[in-house]
């Protein structure tokens, strides 16, 4: 009974680890995680950019390794012409509902004409975590 | 802007926990009317929240001791301008208050900053604001002068 209870249990922490040790392959092999292909994917169709810049930040954060939690993106489009910057953010919010309301916790958000992008063509850097909800480890907004 | 206000603005970013010698009003959502503190945090109860402070922001930590580094940046934003009588809600203290907010707001992250009760945006905008000189002159129309204008003249006058 004890063995068939410790093969229940290895079952999904192993299932679990290739989860996560594949997104730390793909990330040391410098290719994108789901989330961070996903996130391209749809901010491409809803806003056609000219530049797309997206960068995980998630090793910076209190999260496992591997994770896709945290990100900062450099949206540069035609479409956000006339629209304030509370609109702007909105329609990048909009197409990631999806990614926001699941694993993103953090996405910063660097949303400009293409007239503005030339004048400061920079991805910026974000801030230091200061720890977050150490207790919440899943990540959750 | 000048330079020095470019250069404080991409230092700011980095600024570890500030020391507040005399820091915002710290509330809870059970602070005031109409607040349990526990339960779903209603629509009209965070109106009202929200209208009750001519500057109102939710952060995760309080302005003494940020626990996001975006959350800091408002406070440090903030704290550049002067702007020290401000309402400050800590969402990691309460959880309903931390889903409330951004249902009521429609905004999926925090930190939130809300100027005579308007949703105005989260740290991004905030800096955007601070650096364009908008932050100075939205808070002129509250009747809050700005730090860095008087910073400005006596730099001027040199």
């Amino acid at each position: 009974m004890l063995s068939g209870l410790r093969v229940r249990l290895l079952v999904p922490r192993a299932m679990s680890s290739c989860v996560r040790l594949s997104s730390v392959y793909l990330k040391r092999a410098g290719m994108e995680g789901p989330v961070e292909a996903a996130i391209r994917a749809k901010l491409e169709q809803a806003l056609s950019p000219e530049v797309l810049e997206l960068r995980n930040e998630s090793s910076g954060h209190a999260v496992p390794p591997g994770s896709e939690t945290h990100f900062r993106v450099a949206v540069v489009s035609s479409r956000f012409e006339g629209l304030s910057s509370l609109q702007r953010h909105r329609l990048v919010h909009a197409a990631l509902a999806e990614e926001l309301a699941g694993p993103v916790h953090a996405l910063a958000i660097q949303a400009r004409t293409p007239a503005q992008w030339r004048d400061n063509p920079k991805l910026d850097i974000s801030p230091a975590c200061l720890g977050g909800s150490k207790k919440d480890l899943r990540g959750v907004s | 802007m000048s330079g020095s206000l470019g250069r404080a603005s991409a230092a700011l970013l980095h600024l570890g926990r500030g020391v507040l010698l005399r820091g915002p009003a710290l509330r809870t959502r059970s602070s005031g009317p109409g607040g349990s503190g526990s339960g779903p945090a209603s629509r009209e109860h965070l109106d009202s929240l929200v209208k009750k402070d001519k500057v109102v922001v939710f952060l995760k930590g309080t302005p003494q001791q940020p626990q996001c580094g975006f959350s800091n940046a408002v406070v440090q934003i903030l704290r550049l301008h002067g702007v020290t009588d401000y309402a400050a809600y800590n969402v990691l203290e309460d959880p309903d208050l931390r889903q409330g907010i951004k249902d009521y707001s429609n905004w999926p992250t925090i930190p939130q900053v809300y100027l005579n009760g308007e949703f105005v945006g989260g740290c991004d905008i905030l800096l955007q604001m601070h650096q364009n000189g908008d932050l100075v002159e939205e808070l002129k129309k509250l009747g809050i002068r700005s730090a860095l204008l008087d910073a400005k003249t006596d730099h001027d006058s040199k």
